[in-house]
Order: C-alpha cells, then sequence, then structure tokens
C-alpha cells in the first residue's frame, strides 16, 4: 500500500487539480528546499573557514618572504686594505671603513644623525668581520665597487613590519631608541630597503636569537628525499597487497583477520609507528638518527594501509564483466589483472596514494620522536645518498619548532613554512592529476 | 509458430564435440546442477532453455571451467572435450578457455581500441607472428562477427563507444579471433533491440559451419529458429534434450509442453 492509495480510500483517485497543489505536496516541496537550504548553508560556511584560513596564512606569512637590508656601495683600495690588515683590530677597520662610506652617503642626501659603532652593531651584526671574510674569500674583487647587503637585524625587520614600534621598545643590548633615528635617517637616504627573502626559501635553520637567518631550503630538502623512500616503499608493496588480497587470495580466517587488522591500522595513532619506528629502525636495526630515510620508513608504516584500502576498493569496482572477458578470451589470471583490472583500476590508486602522500607529508609527531627535530636542519645533505641517510628535519617538524622557539621573529617564519609547505603539496597533487589524465586518456 | 518451420533442420550425425556425464554443481550446500547429461555435437547449435533459476547459465560455465572463478562453487561429473576430460589436473584452464570461447550476456568490450579488443586473445595465445598477421586475424575475425563493414574505418576507436548490437557482435568476434572450437553464448541478445538480435541470430547461423555453439536464451522462438538441439532445463535438472523440432512441436515431457507453452516459467 503506498501513500497515495491512503489518501482517498475506496476511489483510489483524486479529485484535485493538477494545477493546484494539495497540502502533501506543498508540504514535500517545503521541505526539499530547506534541504537545499541546509546543504548551500554547509558549503557556504566550509568556504567562509578556508576563506578566512587562507587570508590569516597569507597575512601572516607573506611577511617572511621579505627581508631588511642595509645596501651599501663600497669600494675597498688595496691600500686601504693592506692599512686595515696592518693593524691589531682587523675587523674594527674593516668596520671603520664601513662606517665612513656609510656618514658619506648620509651626508650626500643631506641627512645628520649622530650614531657610533655600537649602534651598527646592534642593526647589522659584526660588519666589520662580514667584509673581512668577503675580501679574503675574494681577494680579486678589491679595488672594484661592491654592492653589499647586510641583513638587519631582527627587531630592525620587526621595526619595517610593524613588530617593533617606538611606543613598546625598550632599551636593551639589541636595539636602542635612538638607533631607530638611525634607521629612519637610512631609510631617509634610501640605504635600507626591503628586498625579497631568497635566504628564506633557500637556507637552512638558525640559532634560536637569529629569525632573521632562518630558511626553510634545508628541511624541503629533507621532506623531498623523505617522500621518496615513502613513494618508493608505500605504492609497490601496498598495490601488489592489495592486488594479492582482492584477486588472488583465498577467503578464509586468515585473510579475514589480515583485512581486519590493516583496517585498524589506518586508524592507530601516527605517534605508536613513530615510537615503534624508534624502537625497531634505530634501536634494533642501529639505522642513522634523524635521518629521511628513517622517517620515510617509518610514514611507509603509516601510509600503507591507506594505500591498500583505496586500493582494494577501486579493484572491487572495476565491473567483473571485464575480468570474464579477459577469463573467457584465455587469459590467465595474472594476465586479466594486470593487463584489465589494474589499468581501469588506476585513476582510484593514485587518488588513494596522493591522500596517504599528503597525509605522511604534514606528519610532524612520529618525526620527532626518531629525531627530525627543526634545528637538527643546518645544512644541505652532501649528495644525493647523503640526502637519505644524513641528519636532517621536515617541513611541519621545522614550522613546528620555530612556532615553539621565543623571539617573535620566528612567529612569521612559521607562517611563512606554511605557505612553502602548502605549495609543496600543491606541486605533489598537480603531478598526480596529471599523472591520473594520463591513465584515463587510455579509457 | 512459423519460425519453426522456416529453418532448414540439417540434422545430420555430427560427431560428438562434448560428453558430459552425470554433471552436479553445487553452490555452498546447494546443489544447483542435478545429474546432468548432454552430448554437445560438432558444427551444431545447442540451444539450453528454461525459466530464470534454473541452471542453464551455471551449466554453460562449466564447460569452460568459468566455475572456477566462483570460490564456493564445486563441479563434479565427467566432462569430456574431444575424449579428454577438461577437469582433469594437468589441465590448464588457460588453455580449455582458448578452445571454448564465451560470449557473455551483456556486452562487454575492454576499454580498449576495438583493433586491441580483438587482437588480444591472438597477443596473449601468441597466434601471430607480427603485425600483418594479427591486422589478417583482426580483419578476419570482424568479418566473421559481421561486423568489419561498420567499424573498418574506426579500428582505433574505443570498443566500448559502439551501439549495444555492435558491441554484442565485437565481442563475438573477439571470441572467434582465437580459433575456438566451441563457443558458448549465454543469452547474448537480452540486451539486444530486436534489429541487432537477428543480425546476431543470422550471424549464429553462419558460425555453425565451423564451431559448435551453444547458446542460453530466455527466448523460445529464438531457440527454435536458430538451434538445432534443444535441451529444456528445470530446477537443475534436465528435463528434455532432443532435436529442436521435435521439442517444440512433440515434447516428450509434460513439463516442456507446459513452459513452451507459457504455463510455467
Amino acid at each position: 500500500m503506498t501513500d497515495a492509495s491512503m489518501e482517498n480510500p475506496g476511489t483510489g483517485r483524486r479529485a484535485t487539480s493538477l494545477t493546484a497543489s494539495d497540502e502533501r505536496t506543498l508540504k514535500r516541496a517545503k521541505a526539499e528546499k530547506r534541504f537545499r537550504l541546509y546543504g548551500i548553508i554547509a558549503i557556504a560556511t566550509g568556504l567562509f573557514f578556508l576563506v578566512v584560513l587562507f587570508a590569516s596564512i597569507l597575512k601572516e606569512g607573506i611577511p617572511a618572504f621579505t627581508r631588511t637590508v642595509v645596501s651599501v656601495e663600497f669600494t675597498l683600495t688595496e691600500p686601504q686594505r693592506a692599512e686595515a690588515e696592518s693593524t691589531l683590530f682587523k675587523t674594527k677597520a674593516y668596520s671603520d671603513l664601513f662606517i665612513t662610506e656609510l656618514n658619506g652617503k648620509l651626508a650626500e642626501s643631506g641627512i645628520s644623525v649622530d650614531f657610533d659603532e655600537a649602534a651598527i652593531e646592534r642593526l647589522l651584526g659584526k660588519v666589520g668581520g662580514t667584509i673581512r671574510t668577503f675580501y679574503s674569500e675574494n681577494p680579486d674583487q678589491v679595488g672594484e665597487p661592491i654592492n653589499f647587503e647586510l641583513a638587519a637585524s631582527s627587531r630592525v625587520d620587526g621595526y619595517f613590519k610593524g613588530r617593533v614600534s617606538r611606543d613598546t621598545l625598550q632599551d636593551s643590548r639589541f636595539l636602542q631608541l635612538s638607533d631607530l633615528d638611525l634607521v629612519d635617517a637610512l631609510t631617509e637616504a634610501g640605504v635600507i630597503k626591503q628586498v625579497f627573502n631568497w635566504p628564506f626559501i633557500t637556507g637552512a635553520d638558525s640559532g634560536v636569537d637569529n629569525p632573521g637567518g632562518a630558511g626553510i631550503g634545508a628541511s624541503v630538502v629533507g621532506s623531498f628525499f623523505m617522500m621518496l623512500v615513502v613513494l618508493a616503499l608505500s605504492l609497490p608493496i601496498g598495490v601488489a597487497a592489495s592486488i594479492y588480497l582482492e584477486e588472488f587470495a583465498p577467503q578464509n580466517k586468515f585473510t579475514d583477520l589480515i583485512e581486519v587488522n590493516i583496517s585498524n591500522l589506518a586508524a592507530v595513532p601516527s605517534i605508536v609507528f613513530g615510537i615503534l619506528g624508534l624502537a625497531v629502525f634505530i634501536q634494533f636495526m642501529h639505522l642513522p638518527q634523524s635521518a629521511p630515510l628513517v622517517g620515510g620508513l617509518v610514514l611507509t608504516l603509516m601510509t600503507l594501509p591507506t594505500i591498500i584500502i583505496s586500493t582494494r576498493a577501486s579493484l572491487k569496482a572495476v565491473p567483473p564483466s571485464i575480468r570474464d572477458a579477459a577469463l573467457g578470451v584465455g587469459a590467465s589470471k595474472m594476465q586479466a589483472v594486470f593487463h584489465h583490472v589494474l589499468p581501469l583500476a588506476a585513476p582510484g590508486i593514485l587518488t588513494g596514494t596522493i591522500i596517504g602522500l599528503a597525509q605522511a607529508l604534514g606528519e610532524t609527531a612520529p618525526l620527532l620522536l626518531i629525531g627530525m627535530v627543526g634545528f637538527v636542519a643546518r645544512g644541505y645533505p652532501d649528495g644525493f645518498l647523503a640526502g637519505f641517510t644524513e641528519p636532517n628535519s621536515v617541513m611541519p617538524a621545522q614550522i613546528y619548532t620555530w612556532a615553539a622557539r621565543a623571539d617573535v621573529g620566528f612567529y612569521e617564519k612559521a607562517w611563512g613554512g606554511i605557505i612553502i609547505l602548502l605549495m609543496f603539496l600543491l606541486t605533489m597533487n598537480i603531478i598526480a592529476i596529471i599523472l591520473r589524465r594520463r591513465f584515463e586518456r587510455r579509457w | 509458430m512459423n519460425d519453426m518451420s522456416r529453418v532448414e533442420r540439417q540434422v545430420d550425425a555430427n560427431e560428438i564435440k562434448l560428453e558430459c556425464r552425470d554433471c552436479q554443481v553445487y553452490y555452498g550446500d546447494n546443489h544447483a546442477i542435478k545429474d546432468v547429461n548432454v552430448d554437445i555435437e560438432d558444427k551444431t547449435v545447442t540451444a539450453f532453455i528454461g525459466p530464470s533459476g534454473c541452471g542453464k547459465s551455471t551449466f554453460l560455465r562449466c564447460l569452460n571451467r568459468m566455475n572456477d572463478t566462483i570460490d564456493v562453487a564445486r563441479v563434479e561429473g565427467s566432462f569430456k572435450l574431444d575424449g579428454e576430460d577438461i577437469y582433469d589436473k594437468r589441465v590448464d584452464p588457460v588453455q580449455l578457455r582458448a578452445k571454448v570461447g564465451m560470449v557473455f550476456q551483456k556486452p562487454n568490450p575492454f576499454p580498449k581500441s576495438i583493433y586491441d579488443n580483438v587482437a588480444y586473445g591472438p597477443r596473449i595465445h601468441g597466434l601471430a607472428r607480427n603485425k600483418a598477421e594479427l591486422d589478417e586475424i583482426v580483419e578476419k575475425s570482424l568479418r566473421r562477427g559481421a561486423i568489419w563493414d561498420e567499424v573498418k574505418d574506426r579500428l582505433d576507436a574505443p570498443g566500448t563507444g559502439l551501439s549495444g548490437g555492435q558491441q554484442q557482435r565485437l565481442c563475438i568476434a573477439r571470441a572467434v579471433a582465437t580459433e575456438p572450437e566451441v563457443l558458448l553464448m549465454d543469452e547474448p541478445c537480452s540486451a539486444l533491440d530486436p534489429i541487432a538480435t537477428a543480425q546476431v541470430e543470422e550471424l549464429i547461423d553462419e558460425l555453425r559451419s565451423r564451431y559448435s555453439v551453444v547458446i542460453v536464451t530466455h527466448s523460445m522462438q529464438q531457440a527454435a529458429r536458430v538451434s538445432q538441439k534443444t535441451a529444456f532445463f528445470h530446477l537443475g535438472n534436465l528435463v528434455e534434450f532432443g532435436e529442436t523440432g521435435q521439442i517444440f512441436t512433440n515434447p516428450e515431457d509434460p513439463r516442456t509442453e507446459s513452459y513452451i507453452t507459457g504455463r510455467i516459467g
């Protein structure tokens, strides 16, 4: 008995006109409208949060991509160099030369401001040492005009980005109120500039009191080598395991047990894999600590269940008629799977793989346990193979380390790191989408 | 039923291609096929008819061991192709299926080009030594599938892009490409319109000159039109097996009569 026939028992027909909606129909139409509205609200809320998220990431992270430099064109003549090298305090001699040059620049612009060497050191660090090192490494540059771009200290950088202001600044050994006058004068003379922060993208992590020198490059490389290990291990093992379980394995208690365990593994907290990696790979197998190789092994364990589950789902989704067709013309089971089932399942497998890899890329907790913490990333590995075994960090661990540091200068670095991480992820996804297109074109 | 008289019935005594004795099939605890004895003759179309769920498709799938792929299915009895037991331990089902081809109910071309669909079987069995030979096999098979003229200009087009009837004829071409001796067809026309059905039926009649054809069908008219021998299955039993003309005009078993006159089924 349908609802319709309950309405008018006996006749089974409605007396109303088709153009006039009855109460039931109106109610249903309203319910449908409401439901659509809920859907739109849900999507709008999601979009709103997405916009807020991206806006805040960009707002906080963009400053990390600019840095404040003092740019001075400087010519050192041979006699000047000889004289500086003959003094007792050699770096002081270079520093004096620099200050003379700077004074000249200010006088050119008609600005007069009082400053001493200590102020320059608070602004730019040990200038004399930097210049001396440059000339001892490039002796052929003596006599040529060189444009020195000297990084300003984190607080000066903060002054330009609004983190430090005259009202909040307290005199300290890092920066004094009078130094800001010098900074303003130098800005007016066009000596202090904001430039793109290449060292942030290409550099390595710095000390806890030098946020200006911190770069994410080394940990990008760490992430890259770790993801290579994860991809090279989890994709073949995961796909092979799924094909065996789905197409070849007999259905019995043992395979049921394996299936249940794989599903459960996907839900195990990642830190459990971290401590497992510490115990097995480092303490038992004595693999190097903090190495992307070990990180990759740990994350492979974590990624495998995701890949196996999605691969099995996409193998199951291939219509059985294709298997029948292949077997029917005399293909062996393996031929049927590899020639027909696998190509059809490839887009789904790729989707699962990219989800698994994206998870692995963003994982921090298990890597902290095996020593891939941020401050380890102090330089680039020497060569390709060393990339797997030399201590390094990964992007999320680096970001976590920066966010945990006391100096506020690291705060914007953490946000900037997030932007780089998202760009890395985007690149990975774009490659996966291109690959999937290529597979799909083969019908 | 004028159809029956239209077909010229060549009831020559062909030699027996497939001899099935005391065949039993179990799906788990369910006894699906009970004590079936059938002789499939060479160069003959044999039709299996019967109501849904009577086991005719199951029995058909026994003939090229497609039931091996179903875990719970168990087959007993003797199936002899040219005197050799096809369920012998030494028989590789892959070789058997090259000799006993199959066409399925739903057209199931591979999601590849028309050419690759037909060439797949010969490729995996190594039937062609070079591209020219393969081209020749593909053309010959498509001609036998009565679809060559429609697709010869677009062999690179996907097989899945053809119409239902064309897809089914492509599947038949694919099945004959491996030079089978027996061709099994599981309701090959149930998804086709009357015109495509007529084309496929005509094709089946032509195929009879080279192969032994076994066809499962729900349409009694179709069985009467294309077959020389007919087997009637009911509830897993083979009720009656004999000359098509005799089954349809003068059945021995009352159940056969009820079915073909539309009273059960």
